[in-house]
């Protein structure tokens, strides 16, 4: 990767982290007094962000396809001995594409949280926090070397963590967002042990240095690394073993739900397998690990989809499966890389916009979550039934909207992947493309359709206009995005010179053509599904106790209770173990040395009789033991 | 005598001045008191500016004759080791001083104990003759004697008591050491800069294991590591707020200063020999420190199990530094990381204590469950312990991160298995730190209110102008760490150089 230094308004993206970083510190610094115009500002730094993102994009592509990556050196981070870490930023097509994700549906968000959150006394800090999460999320997709991008990865942490935990008067909140951290911690243990591999290894830790000496390494080692560095992506992106904590996560505030847990933050570890696609490429066997928790993941988020009552949490159980979508392409290698990120813009998009119609919803609905309470919104919302209706088309990849180009892209490269588990990847994507229907019909229907259970003091109206803008944005997107990016595979060349040009295989497992028609009958098949069940019966109000199957999806397929039985309460007990030990034997021991020593002076106090002539015999002697010491020594 | 000397004496003057004159005021003596802390402070700056830290060697030096006869010398200078932790020391004693702007119980005698305490720990991290460094180390746990049985609460004459005879003994076994290095030099003497030019028992491995033994133990006693720590958490329960800020922020250093001072550049044989046994006992104790941390009600006895877990990262990259398999560059970093921690965790246990200290003047209480929800009514107490909660689990930006990455890093990357394995493992810490801080954080600052929430006022002004400052420092540290980096390398490159013969 040959990269020269950024030129012109390029040179000027270390603003990109810097504005939202002051305007975070402003916020948080000037407390109250900024509570009139703290959301302005807050807005106004990630639409600064979005215009510099746009024109640095605009002169890169005035430069020839090879010549697009750019790096600003910022200042000398660490440089103890052999160990040199610059923050310095990467420019190319790879993180662009972020940078414009990041900032564009960042300032949708923004501007339609200045609406859901007009009743906060908190707003203020709110958008701070907002704002921290941004400039966090572009040091992640713009460092250019992993140290930095540790930095960014744990910036969205604290910011995914604070505003998770936004409502911190209720206990649920607050939990959940321990829970999000912590899980978190498990994946930045993998990360960070990479990273110091990758020292220890090659000396050096930019994404340069990284990509240009693995090729000498050997084959356990950079396996080794690829593995450590997807335990890094499950964490963030919330995939197996580490998914549990995003579905608990939607105790936040719902515009964090959309722009964190939705459309970008859960998207770092894709972003991180790709931009490390040199180190994957070398290892088959981690790709393949890669493949299989991308495929196992979206079943799984699929499932769990299925049986939510709560729109958000059936929202989140549908980005797991959708990122699932997105690491098993990145597991195909350099075919499946521009797919996954083309996958993740679509995404970012429509669910983002799927986000924000839920919290419309909930916003007129005195934030009811339980879709059993809704129903026949699409009168009193159409604004938010329309543009929500859109989402729903693009994640579901009916043609043309959005989710249809990248996310069939993905089904085609799985199967063409080859061998058996070509075959079975492709089949699990498949299958999900289908569950994804139906469970998405479903929350059209119970939310939109059907008679209204509302409580007695619901009385939903559409949301005002500053909350409609973006919603209506989010929506053109989920329609035009996906064409806009496929025609002609103008995306693919753009990603090109990052991650490799993808080859013209001759060899499909099943013709393109058939295998979109066969995804599409089983997208229509799940969708017809989820009629029978939800469209032509009515919905009852409360739960019904349902099947096994049913229960497990509702209790996260027990994510929790296999963590629990695995690691907390053993974990727990190493606790007891240790602080019992503690006390009873580190301690214990300690305090009967020294109740002996108490009592036994008792004994030796009789010595102190009070008699001078008795101290000077001791004293005598004691001195003629040190003088003879000293003489010893001398000699 | 250089300018060393008085950085040294002059919070010792002012002890003194604050006895002559006894009608001052509690007021004026605080201030008094503040105004020494900043006058040196103000000398420790422009000592750090003037101090030509590329070449790594000792700078402000003095040598006096003190006692020829053992020739143990009043020998003092700087380095890129001790300038950072005199540095610290001296940051940490103002933000203390400032602190106590809100004592209200014997505040001559208190800030008299104070300024004697600095003057010993300022002297203890520039000496460069053990039998002074021995004084210092002793009269450091005379001083806190008194703080923690005078100014403590609770059961604070017994575990005074405990933290004194334990130390002590320590110390006894420390200077049995240091004894064991005096006879083996040849000629005999006390002074470090002669020990660490030729070092003593070069020719006898078994004297030499035993005395490092000797100096461990000591050393270890006082850091403290597993299982030797058991006097810390009474000692922090029951100390006033700011004794337990000195205690953990400075005092605890000495510990583990004296590994990179003393026991490496002395012994370079014996601890390239017993490295794995530091790495051992750095691991047990991280693990073993965060998991008992782990399991506390009390705030106070929390933190100070952090120590040992921080404590433990020290001991586990001073181990790693020993092998001598390892790569020269991540040997280096280790030791680098060392040192930075030191800092680091002045900084930040140090406003962790204070935090505490805040609490418990509101509250009378550290048992964690009787607050909650704190954040509604002290937003800033609760942005401050946040703040301090994040930098204590790592949180990159801050400098906790900037020191456990160099640690573990220099760990993994000097290339031996072993190491690896135990910096793989000790790196498991770093997820129990972060659900324990977080459950502090839980517990007190959020959810539902607790019954002692109500009494929590939110932090004064005197307070935040204390704890501030260190946090900033964090921040600071963590984002453009050079200044400091570049002081502490050439003396750590120094340090390995020195273990490698």
């Amino acid at each position: 990767m040959h990269a020269t230094q950024a030129e012109g308004v390029q040179s000027l993206v270390w603003l990109l982290i810097a504005l939202p970083l002051a305007s975070a510190a402003v916020l948080l610094v000037g407390g109250r007094r900024t509570d009139k115009w703290g959301h302005l500002l807050g807005c106004a730094t990630p639409l600064a962000g979005f215009g510099i993102g746009v024109a640095a994009f605009v002169q890169m592509l005035g430069y020839p396809a090879e010549e697009r990556a750019r790096t600003l050196h910022l200042y000398e981070w660490i440089a103890v001995g052999g160990f040199n870490v610059d923050v310095g930023l990467l420019l190319d097509p790879l993180s662009v594409s972020f940078v414009l994700l990041i900032t564009g549906v960042g300032s949708l968000i923004h501007i339609y949280s200045i609406g859901y959150m007009s009743h906060d006394t908190d707003r203020r800090r709110f958008f701070a926090y907002l704002n921290l999460f941004i400039a966090a999320m572009l040091l992640l997709v713009l460092a250019d070397n992993y140290l930095a991008l540790y930095v960014g990865w744990e910036g969205v942490g604290l910011a995914s963590y604070l505003l998770i935990g936004f409502w911190q008067f209720k206990p649920s909140a607050a939990v959940a967002a321990k829970k999000a951290f912590v899980v978190n911690r498990v994946g930045d243990f993998g990360l960070s042990v990479a990273i110091m591999v990758m020292f220890g290894a090659f000396g050096v830790v930019s994404f340069t240095g990284v990509f240009g000496a693995v090729e000498g390494a050997s084959k356990g080692l950079v396996t080794a690394v690829g593995l450590l560095l997807l335990l890094g992506a499950c964490g963030k992106s919330a995939q197996l073993p580490l998914q549990t904590w995003l579905l608990d996560a939607m105790e936040g505030p719902t515009p964090v739900s959309a722009l964190i847990h939705a459309a970008t933050m859960v998207t770092a570890g894709v972003y991180l397998i790709v931009r490390s696609g040199p180190i994957f490429d070398l290892s088959p066997d981690a790709r393949l690990v890669v493949a299989i928790v991308g495929a196992a993941t979206l079943l799984v988020g699929a499932i769990i989809g299925c049986a939510k009552d709560d729109i958000k949490k059936g929202l989140a159980g549908s980005t797991m499966s959708q990122i699932g979508y997105m690491i098993l392409a990145a597991g195909l290698g350099p075919v499946g890389y521009a797919f996954a990120i083309m996958h993740l813009l679509t995404h970012g998009f429509f669910k983002a916009g799927l986000f924000l119609g839920a919290g419309s919803v909930m916003h007129a609905m005195n934030d009811e979550v339980d879709m059993r309470r809704y129903g026949g919104l699409y009168r009193v919302m159409p604004w938010t039934f329309v543009t929500f209706g859109f989402g729903y088309l693009a994640i579901i990849g009916i043609p043309p909207f959005s989710g249809f180009f990248s996310k069939d892209k993905i089904i085609e490269t799985a199967f063409n992947k080859g061998g058996t588990s070509g075959w079975i990847l492709g089949a699990c994507a498949l299958l999900g493309a289908g569950i994804t229907a139906y469970y998405m019909t479903r929350m059209v229907l119970m939310t939109f359709f059907g008679e209204r259970r509302w409580s007695d003091d619901a009385h939903p109206h559409e949301s005002p206009p500053v909350m409609v803008g973006p919603m209506v944005l989010l929506a053109l997107g989920s329609i035009f995005a996906g064409l806009l990016l496929t025609l002609g595979g103008r995306f693919q060349d753009f990603l090109a010179p990052v991650v490799g040009e993808s080859p013209e295989h001759g060899v499909h497992a099943i013709s393109p053509v058939v295998l979109t028609l066969i995804t599409l009958l089983v997208v229509i098949g799940g969708g017809i599904a989820a009629y029978v069940q939800y469209g032509r019966r009515t919905v009852p109000v409360v739960a019904p106790a349902g099947s096994f199957a049913t229960v497990a999806a509702r209790k996260d397929l027990y994510g929790d209770a296999i963590n629990e039985s695995l690691i907390m309460r053993p974990g727990q007990w190493l606790t007891r173990l240790t602080v019992f030990f503690d006390s009873r034997g580190v301690d214990g021991l300690v305090n009967t040395v020294a109740a002996t020593i108490g009592g036994t002076s008792g004994r030796v106090r009789r010595l102190q009789t009070g008699f001078v002539r008795s101290y000077a015999l001791s004293m005598f002697f004691g001195a003629a033991l040190v003088i003879g010491a000293l003489l010893l020594v001398r000699l | 005598m250089t300018v060393l000397s008085l950085v040294i004496f002059l919070p010792l003057a002012a002890a003194l001045g604050l006895l002559a004159f006894p009608r001052l005021r509690d007021r004026t003596v605080i201030w008094a008191w503040i105004g020494a802390c900043v006058a040196d402070l103000a000398l420790v700056v422009g000592m750090w500016l003037g101090y030509d830290g590329a070449g790594g060697g000792v700078g402000y030096e003095a040598n006096l004759r003190w006692i020829p006869s053992v020739r143990a010398g009043y020998h003092i200078g700087v380095d890129g080791l001790s300038l950072p932790l005199i540095a610290m020391t001296a940051v940490l004693f103002l933000a203390c001083a400032v602190f106590s702007l809100r004592q209200a119980r014997r505040v001559r005698a208190f800030a008299v104990l104070f300024l004697f305490l600095q003057t010993v720990c300022l002297g203890l991290f520039a000496a460069l003759d053990l039998l002074l460094f021995f004084v210092f180390f002793d009269l450091s746990i005379v001083g806190m004697y008194f703080v923690i049985a005078g100014w403590g609460h609770g059961d604070n004459v017994r575990s005074a008591l405990k933290f004194f005879l334990y130390t002590f003994l320590g110390a006894l076994v420390l200077l049995l050491g240091f004894i064991g290095l005096y006879l083996g030099a040849d000629p005999h003497t006390f002074d470090m800069t002669e020990l660490t030019r030729t070092p003593p028992l070069a020719g006898s491995p078994g004297p030499a294991a035993l005395v490092l033994l000797a100096v461990g133990i000591g050393l270890a006693i006082k850091t403290p590591t597993v299982p030797v720590h058991t006097w810390l958490p009474p000692a922090h329960t029951d100390a006033p707020a700011a004794g337990s800020a000195i205690l953990a922020g400075v005092m605890l250093k000495m510990g583990t200063y004296g590994f990179v001072r003393i026991a490496m550049p002395m012994l370079p044989d014996a601890w390239r020999r017993y490295a794995w046994a530091a790495i051992v006992v750095g691991v047990v104790s991280v693990l073993y420190g965060a998991l008992v941390a782990l399991a506390q009600d009390n705030l106070k006895r929390l933190i100070a199990y952090t120590s040992v877990n921080h404590m433990g990262y020290v001991v586990l990259a001073v181990g790693a530094a020993g092998l001598a398999a390892g790569d020269m560059d991540a040997r280096r970093l280790a030791t680098t990381g060392a040192v930075t921690q030191m800092v680091s965790h002045g900084l930040i246990t140090g406003a962790l204590f204070l935090l505490s200290g805040v609490l418990y003047d509101r509250g009378h209480s550290y048992e964690m469950g009787r607050y909650g929800g704190i954040a509604r009514g002290a937003p800033l107490f609760a942005a401050l312990t946040a703040v301090a909660a994040f930098a204590s689990l790592g949180l990159p930006g801050l400098s906790g991160f900037i020191a456990e990455f160099q640690i573990f890093t220099g760990s993994i990357g000097s290339g031996t298995g072993a190491a690896a394995a135990g910096a793989a493992l000790a790196i498991l810490g770093i997820i129990i730190t972060a659900a324990l801080f977080l459950r502090v954080l839980h517990r007190t600052l959020l959810g539902p209110p607790g019954s002692r929430t109500a009494q929590v006022t939110d932090i004064h002004r005197s307070e935040l102008a204390a704890i501030a400052p260190l946090l900033a420092l964090s921040l600071i540290i963590g984002i453009a760490p050079r200044f400091l980096l570049d002081v502490i390398e050439p003396a750590s490159a120094a340090v390995v150089s020195l273990v490698a013969r």
